[in-house]
């Protein structure tokens, strides 16, 4: 009854707070969009430097899509390719490949690189074939068939990133407003005075969940329609999962959010927490390879929800996988989200100790 | 007469400073008790602890013969702090109708005890406007409707009539005085305004967290041989004051 008050209150101040709302249901949208388009953009055809290269070659280069421009006579290789904007010069110097590249973006020189030796190998394999044509044993390299576990060969980076950036803006947000929400209450006494009435600190605890909660749920199934109908991630699992993973996590930000107000004395300190508490757990939500990080940072990992909570979302999202193979990590989201409610329950002992 | 509230040898302790040194006093049932004192003298402390929002690191206090704290207690205790502490978002009828779903309160009861206590402090007019919209008067007059909400037999009052015109403040304790002696309240009022100490029925002098002297306004000044509170306030501490003096 006294806890139906409190959600019935939450629900009022939210629906008069229309800016607090459009952050929490709009600007999720907003930035995943944003994102969908810098990730789905046209890819441009690197443009190379060649010199003293046959034409077949040129040919081959072009089949590749790599837009390759005859030299004739380049003395100074690097000044070349600043002047005309250039990703790379390719020289073939008595018998052998000389490539100079630009390398701004390391991932592109990369890429580049790798196909520009195919081409190189694939043209001396050609050689080998025509000049012993009885030796027809070998298949051709270039007819590698790939087949994938995950995803197609259509997928991009944004498809892997976006499961998990769902998980982080429902925590970031229910976090935040949450966390603000008990923080006014504290500052504007408003907490001292439900605390001189009949009220537990239980049902305050369970108040503030539900009402938040609410509004956690109606951003979570907004997000999720959005990215998987209109931007159209990929969504191999059950949509239900999807939202049943976020719904903990939003669980878990809630209680984190408001046991977090009980350290900060106004909404400027509520912020510096995100440095500190949201903006690591990014790192460990599987946007970067975890088995690769040091034992100490896997470690660091373990105790972050939002680590559990990304990886469940990508298995589900990408690797399509089904409830009982994420249910450890839901398991995990569950018990942190208990031990913060208990931690909240514990923290209101401040202003009565009953 | 019955004991409302009971205050037995109560220190409280925060870390190593100590705010209130056994402390003692009574609150007969249906007076108006004043405790004076200037500010940091350690009212709201002791404020705090009869309600039970803190516990006396010494002693303890009885609400009602009800030992603190107690959950069913508060649901007699009608408590309004320095504060306004209200929602700004929701309309004044919303704020009342809040608080007053916090206790135990029957459907139609709670709708007349809301039409009732704003009537009391003159917002009929204005309970559907935003408290947002409020002037600093009106958020003080609504602060302290909803501590009479539930109907509580106890009013404790941290400083009700603090940043507030003269003229509201005479209707506050117009009203109080009036809640008093028709519906039988018992009312604690903690304030520093001397001729504020006039109007209430027994006083307690705070200073330093330890009661300097108490009992009706003409006893004080009787006995401390004075023409007004303020001269007993200045005689009571001064006293004291000579005694750590002389040694």
């Amino acid at each position: 009854m006294r806890m139906l008050a409190l959600i019935k209150r939450i629900c009022q101040q939210m629906l008069r707070d229309k800016r607090t709302l459009a952050l929490l249901f709009l600007a999720p949208l907003l930035v995943l969009s944003l994102m969908y388009f810098l990730f789905n953009g046209n890819t441009v055809d690197p443009k190379i430097g060649v010199m003293n290269v046959d034409a077949k070659l040129v040919q081959k280069l072009e089949d590749v899509d790599i837009e390759a421009v005859e030299y004739k006579d380049v003395i100074d290789a690097e000044q070349t390719i600043i002047d005309d904007h250039l990703e790379g010069l390719l020289k073939i110097e008595n018998g052998n490949a000389i490539l100079t590249l630009q390398n701004t973006d390391p991932s592109k020189s990369k890429a580049l690189q790798m196909k520009i030796q195919q081409v190189l190998a694939a043209q001396a394999q050609q050689h080998l074939v025509e000049q012993a044509p009885t030796q027809t044993a070998f298949p051709k390299a270039t007819e590698v068939k790939t087949q994938y576990v995950y995803g197609s060969k259509d997928t991009s980076f944004f498809d892997v990133l976006s499961p998990i950036l769902i998980g982080f803006f429902v925590f970031f947000f229910v976090f935040l407003i949450s966390g603000i929400g008990l923080l006014r209450e504290r500052t504007t006494g408003t907490l001292e005075r439900l605390m001189s009435t009949p009220i537990r600190r239980g049902e305050i605890v369970a108040g503030y969940l539900v009402g938040y909660g609410l509004f956690a749920i109606i951003q979570t199934v907004i997000v999720v329609l959005y990215a998987v109908n209109v931007l159209d991630i990929i969504l191999v699992g059950s949509i239900w999962n999807v939202i049943l993973i976020n719904l903990l996590l939003a669980l878990v930000a809630l209680s984190l959010g408001i046991l977090l107000s009980s350290f900060a004395a106004s909404e400027f300190q509520m912020m510096q927490f995100i440095p500190i508490v949201v903006v690591p757990q990014v790192f460990f939500t599987g946007l970067f390879p975890f088995e690769s990080m040091p034992a100490w940072l896997q470690a660091i990992a373990k105790v972050m929800p939002l680590y559990y909570a990304g990886n469940a979302l990508k298995d589900v999202m990408y690797k399509g996988l089904a409830l009982g193979d994420i249910s450890g990590k839901l398991l995990a989201l569950a018990v942190f989200a208990l031990v913060f409610i208990v931690l909240n329950i514990v923290a209101l002992k401040k202003y009565r100790k009953l | 007469m019955k004991e409302a509230v009971r205050v037995k040898g109560v220190s409280k302790s925060f870390g190593k400073k100590e705010v209130l040194s056994t402390i003692d006093l009574t609150v007969e049932a249906g007076q108006i008790y004043g405790l004076i004192g200037p500010s940091g003298s350690g009212k709201t402390t002791l404020v705090k602890l009869i309600v039970g929002m803190d516990a006396p690191t010494q002693g303890e206090v009885e609400v009602l013969q009800t030992k603190v704290p107690n959950l069913a207690l508060l649901q007699d205790i009608g408590y309004m702090a320095q504060s306004d502490a209200l929602y700004p978002e929701l309309t004044g009828k919303e704020n009342l109708a809040f608080f007053a779903s916090l206790f135990k309160l029957k459907k139609e009861d709670q709708k007349q005890r809301i039409a009732y206590t704003a009537n009391l402090v003159d917002l009929t007019s204005h309970l559907s406007k935003k408290v947002a919209a409020y002037s600093g008067g009106m958020k003080r007059r609504l602060s302290l409707a909803i501590a009479l909400v539930q109907n509580p037999q106890v009013l404790i009052l941290d400083e009700p009539t603090v940043g507030i015109d003269p003229e509201l403040r005479l209707s506050i304790w117009h009203e109080l005085v009036r809640l008093k002696n028709e519906e039988g309240k018992t009312i604690l009022v903690t304030t520093h305004v001397m001729d504020e100490a006039e109007k209430c029925d027994r006083l307690a002098m705070v200073r330093e967290g330890k009661v300097l002297t108490s009992g009706s306004p003409e006893e004080l000044k009787k006995f401390y041989n004075a023409t007004s509170l303020e001269e007993v306030f200045l005689k009571a501490g001064g006293r004291k004051n000579e005694n750590a003096g002389s040694h």
